[in-house]
């Protein structure tokens, strides 16, 4: 993408280096002189933040990793001893447990803005399926973290999310004795758990650098999804996206420290400092916010294959999205009614989400009751099954069709032309 | 196949000669890689200590009429749940209704036992819990996502597709029992 090298070695030690590991140069290309579009706005800037976040994870990963103990009679009283005993512990733990909630946060702005801007489209297919792998990733990361500290939640969420596995017919039961290491969620399961969580994350750093190399072979999308075509229309990296990807960082490590420093169990539930109890199950069992719109579409199908099945066809679906979006043109700034599916979809997530954390037979509203007391109105099962309709419908009915029959607005020449109408139609 | 295969073969070699050595060697590879994974896959089944069948005994004269206690067994919660008359008639009064996994109360508990109910506490949907004596047929709600069983375990509403399972199990005497 960006042509030949610029980089000059300076020092006699640097050209020694260069003509045995051009690694200097490596960084050099992609990160001080690589062209970046000169458009890119804030929500461009969650790669870098996204960035920081998995560094940010193994770092107190592995320092919580030094004081925790992976066996069902301690983990839970480890997790107390890191929070009370170990020197800062209480910090790098709440840094730990908010940082997942964070990093999901912004792995989500970051795919809502592939969304909108159609990043996904090619040249960048396989970019965009790496980050689908990427993400897969840290939601089975982030479940088995959520284990570890082994009170109530971690217990019984591990309790429901495997045994889905086991709705499949046939191999079902073998699969889930097999992935708990005994007849039922037990010390050998948390114990794997702990490896696998150790694991993973350096797996999504290996992924991480294939999705960059990606990245920089088709070069970045840009708010206008129109390639660059002259030097006008970029800008190098250093400054320009260095300054601007520090500065939301600032932003975001602003919010990350209010949360970890006045909100630390805001996103976390009361129930898991509970130690874990496989007799009781907590009255009201929800995941953690981020798998709550998976969740509500797993409780809206009344059948247990099927909620499985259409909870996986929800992750599943963004594999293929390249290839259900009929449209030519990728940004949904030229695509005005697109663009009203799209806020109805991120609506929808929303919605999803809300039905998640509420039980499934309590009532959104409610206009009256029946002779026998029931009342009558909408509930939260009904609320989801509508909602989880439009998820998929968005996907496979409103990408390829839209694609065809919409008209969308004129598309400008280049970048540059593009900030031109744009500030011109501010103006007047 | 031998045609096409005998144009693309230099004269002089016997292709089927060729061929034999590429499928043995493919299936040499395919049987060594399949034995290196294997173990690699199967440490994780349950270990000889989780198989060792674990059982139980527990002394029946702790339940009293009409309640419950809940056991741990193989790392399940065992239900053991002494039924009242009025409990035992509404299940049986049951047994015809239109039921998600059909069975009789009868064939729920041991012969001549009709108080003993002795269950497998994990919901067959997916795994929590359920609660005693809550739901609308009396019996119990899980409160995961909302099955209810009736005073027999039989699901009658919700999510679960099966009954609560039976574990295996023996009277000892009147009031002692064998689980497992
Ligand atoms: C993708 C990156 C990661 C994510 C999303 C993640 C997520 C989580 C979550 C949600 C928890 C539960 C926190 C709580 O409620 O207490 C957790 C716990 C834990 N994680 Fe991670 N983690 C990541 C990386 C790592 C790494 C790299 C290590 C070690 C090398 C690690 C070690 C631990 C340990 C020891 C615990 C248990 C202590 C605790 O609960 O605070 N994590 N993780
Ligand atoms: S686990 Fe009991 S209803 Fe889902």
């Amino acid at each position: 993408m960006s042509g030949h090298s610029t980089y000059e070695p300076k020092t006699g030690f640097t050209r020694w280096l260069d003509s045995r590991l051009p690694i200097i140069r490596l960084g050099y290309d992609s990160f001080v002189d690589y062209p970046t579009p000169k458009n890119l706005n804030y929500w461009y800037t969650f790669g870098g933040i996204l960035s920081l976040c998995l560094m940010t994870q193994i770092v107190t990963g592995i320092i919580l990793a030094m004081h925790y103990v992976p066996h069902v009679d301690h983990a839970f009283n480890s997790v107390e001893h890191i929070m009370r005993d170990v020197n800062h512990g209480w910090l790098i733990r709440y840094v730990h447990a908010n940082g997942a909630s964070m990093f999901l946060f912004a792995v989500y702005m970051h795919m809502f803005r592939g969304l909108y801007y159609g990043s996904y489209k090619a040249p960048r297919e396989v970019l965009w399926i790496l980050g689908c792998v990427i993400y897969l990733l840290m939601m089975a990361t982030a479940f088995m973290g959520y284990v570890l500290p082994w009170g109530q939640m971690s217990f019984h969420g591990a309790v429901v999310i495997t045994n889905l596995l086991g709705a499949f017919p046939v191999v079902g039961e073998s699969i889930t004795t097999w992935l708990w290491g005994g007849f039922a969620v037990d010390n050998p399961t948390l114990n794997r758990f702990f490896s696998l969580h150790f694991l993973m994350p350096f797996m999504i750093a290996g992924v991480v650098i294939l999705h960059v190399w990606a990245l920089h072979v088709t070069g970045q999308n840009n708010p206008s999804g129109i390639d660059p075509k002259s030097k006008e229309d970029t800008v190098p990296f250093t400054p320009y996206a260095t300054v601007k990807d520090g500065f939301a960082m600032v932003l975001f490590l602003i919010l990350f420290s209010v949360f970890v420093f006045f909100q630390p169990n805001a996103m976390g539930h009361a129930d898991n400092y509970i130690p874990a109890n496989p007799l009781v199950t907590p009255a009201h069992i929800v995941p953690e916010w981020y798998f709550l719109p998976f969740y509500a579409i797993l409780r809206a199908v009344p059948d247990k294959l099927g909620g499985a099945l259409l909870m996986f066809g929800a992750i599943g679906v963004l594999f293929v999205l390249p290839w259900l979006d009929t449209s030519k043109v990728k940004s949904l700034r030229y695509r005005p009614t697109a663009r009203v599916f799209f806020f109805l979809f991120v609506l929808t997530c929303l919605v999803l989400g809300w039905c998640g954390g509420e039980l499934p037979d309590n009532m959104v509203f409610q206009v009256g009751s029946t002779a026998s007391g029931d009342p009558i109105g909408l509930n939260f099962v009904w609320l989801s099954r509508i909602a989880a309709a439009y998820y998929f419908a968005y996907f496979l009915v409103v990408m390829p069709v839209l694609g065809l029959v919409e008209t969308p607005d004129a598309v400008p020449d280049s970048i540059s032309a593009s900030i031109l109408n744009h500030s011109a139609e501010k103006k007047g | 196949m031998a045609d096409t295969v005998g144009e693309i073969t230099p004269a002089g070699e016997d292709p089927s000669r060729r061929d034999f050595i590429h499928v043995a060697a493919l299936a040499a590879a395919a049987g060594a890689v399949g034995s290196v994974v294997w173990p690699l896959v199967d440490q994780m089944n349950p270990s000889g200590d989780m198989l060792a069948l674990a059982s139980l005994e527990f002394d029946l004269s702790k339940v009293a009429d009409g309640s419950e206690v809940t056991i741990k067994w193989r790392g399940k919660p065992v239900f053991v749940r002494k039924r009242t008359p009025a409990e035992i008639a509404k299940a049986k009064a049951d047994d015809n209704a239109d039921l998600k996994d059909p069975a009789k109360d009868a064939d729920r508990h041991k012969p001549g036992k009709a108080e003993w109910l002795i269950l497998i506490g994990s919901c067959t949907h997916l795994g929590c819990v359920p609660t005693f004596g809550g739901g609308d047929w009396g019996g119990w709600f899980c409160p995961c996502h909302g099955s209810h069983y009736d005073t027999a375990g039989r699901i009658r509403k919700g999510p679960a597709p099966k009954n609560l399972a039976l574990p295996e199990y023996a009277f000892l005497s009147d009031t002692k029992v064998k689980i497992g």
